[in-house]
């Protein structure tokens, strides 16, 4: 693929990324924003295959995508008289979040401005990064890992716990 | 696993015979600095699913279930009725494009795109033929299983569009159906990349070459493989809500399910999602277990079957052949096998495929540790 194509459809992506992204945010129907996020997570798994990393780009999607996503909209669709009530909360502080939104966008910018070019990794990508991510998962990382799995597990026994049925004859 | 899979026997295409060479070539290919070849790759599979849907989709599920009940299906519009499909796409496009007045007209009308860019997405890394593939991703299989779950999604947006409460139940029982099934699916195909050792979709393909022809595919490749691959099967046609896992659209309780307010085209395009996933999961399930493009047929002596029927064109042949076979199972079950209850449903996911999935899972491993 040449560089122009590349490019357009980078741009193409990062919009998609950008404008469902701000759509979820501004729109009054909580319905669209959940269904606008697949468009958000979509785009941001593509914008990871530009950085070849294939392996996050298929994780984004099937975790976000395939569980929040979906959780989400079950949520959504569930909860009563969701499409009448308004969600505009009635406590709004203006000043200090202006505070943070100038303050976030200036350091931003700062950063951006004072680390001139991208700093490109010393080792080359060689091979397939399934198998490395395997290999230092089960060796470098062992201990994370497996306190991960866990405390996923306890919260998966503890949701199976509150979600069980309640025998009444006790 | 070197290049030995290419032989000689195929028609000489000007872009060669080597591994991946005509998605190569293609993706090569500009008209006025525009990539056009981008493009017709991926108008390939499309008009794949769109052939491939009319003929045997439509036209021999008609004929298939007919025979299989005693009737002689459809049988006016042409000689045997084989020009019923083209009848009835030029009904389907003369048909009045109705949104209901009450519908969500938004998720309506982009519902059942949704669901077929989720379908249509996995044929990116399905590879046709040796020399064709839409992308060879390093994390093909994972990516064919991952993207299932934007299918999901489309299909919430034309239940809840269709603001009918068929349409909703049916869209929460068919998201809750692959949601569940998944977890065996993957855990069977799992097992099928512990065999291979990895999840490039072309290598798997390679690894299980050779010249016994079926006797190197992963079915036969452990004397468990036939779990995970019996797994994998039952796991797709609830997948793909497939009788006997066609709750989702059970015509006794809730008409037609999250389509029940579709017409015209976007009903088209709903069906065409449904026959692009059948082929999916078909065609998934022999690459990893049946050898995808390569020749069932054994080197006998002097006479080098195996040989004369590999080749990228063979190659093509015979993944669509072994895909269109899993299809012909899938129509015989749904006219079979009576429809499941949600909760045997349920109960077949969680008790029986997922525990016998892990078991298969740690098995595989045993075996791959400790192979004689």
């Amino acid at each position: 693929m040449s560089i122009t194509t590349y490019t357009v459809i980078f741009y193409l992506f990062a919009a998609i990324t950008v404008c469902s992204a701000a759509f979820v945010v501004f729109t009054r129907n909580v319905i669209y924003s959940a269904f606008s996020l697949l468009f958000t997570f979509f785009g941001v798994a593509a914008l990871y295959v530009f950085l070849s990393a294939d392996f996050i780009a298929v994780t984004q999607v099937v975790v976000y995508v395939g569980g929040i996503l979906v959780l989400l909209l079950f949520g959504v669709m569930f909860t009563n008289s969701i499409m009448q009530t308004g969600q505009k909360s009635e406590v709004l502080h203006i000043f200090s979040g202006m505070l943070l939104l100038i303050g976030m966008i200036g350091a931003l910018l700062y950063t951006f401005y004072t680390t001139h070019s991208w700093m490109p990794s010393e080792t080359t990508l060689q091979g397939s990064i399934v198998e490395r991510i395997g290999f230092e998962t089960m060796s470098r990382y062992v201990l994370p890992f497996e306190m991960v799995s866990i405390l996923l597990l306890a919260a998966l026994i503890g949701a199976a716990f509150l979600a069980r049925f309640d025998k009444s004859g006790k | 696993m070197s290049t030995m899979v290419i032989s000689q026997f195929s028609i000489p295409f000007l872009m060669g015979n080597s591994l991946n060479a005509w998605s190569d070539a293609l993706a090569g290919f500009y008209l006025f600095g525009l990539p056009l070849g981008l493009v017709i790759i991926a108008a390939i599979p499309l008009v794949f699913i769109a052939l491939y849907s009319l003929t045997y989709g439509v036209y021999g599920e008609r004929k298939i279930s007919a025979f299989m009940q005693d009737r002689l299906g459809p049988m006016e519009v042409g000689k045997w009725g084989i020009l019923q499909t083209i009848a009835d796409i030029l009904k389907l496009l003369q048909k009045e494009d109705i949104v209901p007045a009450s519908a969500d007209k938004f998720l309506f009308v982009v519902g059942p795109g949704i669901l077929f860019v989720g379908s249509f997405l996995a044929f990116a890394v399905l590879p046709f033929s040796p020399a064709f593939i839409g992308a060879s991703l390093n994390v093909g299989l994972f990516f064919a299983i991952g993207i299932v779950a934007i299918e999901v999604v489309g299909i919430l947006a034309a239940g809840w569009g269709s603001n009918n409460k068929w349409s909703l139940y049916g869209a929460v029982r068919s998201v809750a159906q692959i949601v569940s099934y998944e977890i065996p699916a993957a855990i069977a195909l799992l097992c099928g990349a512990m065999m291979a050792g990895t999840l490039d979709m072309q290598k798997i393909n390679i690894l299980q070459s050779g010249s016994y022809g079926f006797a190197h595919f992963f079915l036969f490749h452990s004397p468990i493989a036939w779990l995970p691959f019996l797994i994998y099967f039952i796991a797709s046609l609830a997948e793909v809500n497939r009788a006997p896992f066609d709750i989702p659209e059970a015509e006794s309780e809730l008409v037609a399910g999250y389509f029940t307010e579709y017409s015209g085209m976007k009903f088209a395009v709903i069906f065409l999602a449904e026959y692009g996933s059948m082929f999916m999961v078909s065609a998934i399930i022999s690459i990893v277990f049946l050898g995808g493009w390569n020749s069932p047929l054994p080197n006998i002596g002097s006479v080098a079957l195996n040989d004369w029927t590999n080749g990228p064109v063979w190659g093509a042949f015979w993944i669509i052949t072994k895909g269109f076979f899993f299809i012909f199972v899938q129509m015989w079950l749904r006219w079979t096998l009576p429809r499941l209850r949600v909760d045997q449903l349920m109960y077949l996911c969680w008790k029986v495929l997922t525990p016998f999935a892990f078991i298969s899972f740690v098995l595989t491993a045993v075996w791959e540790i400790y192979r004689p």
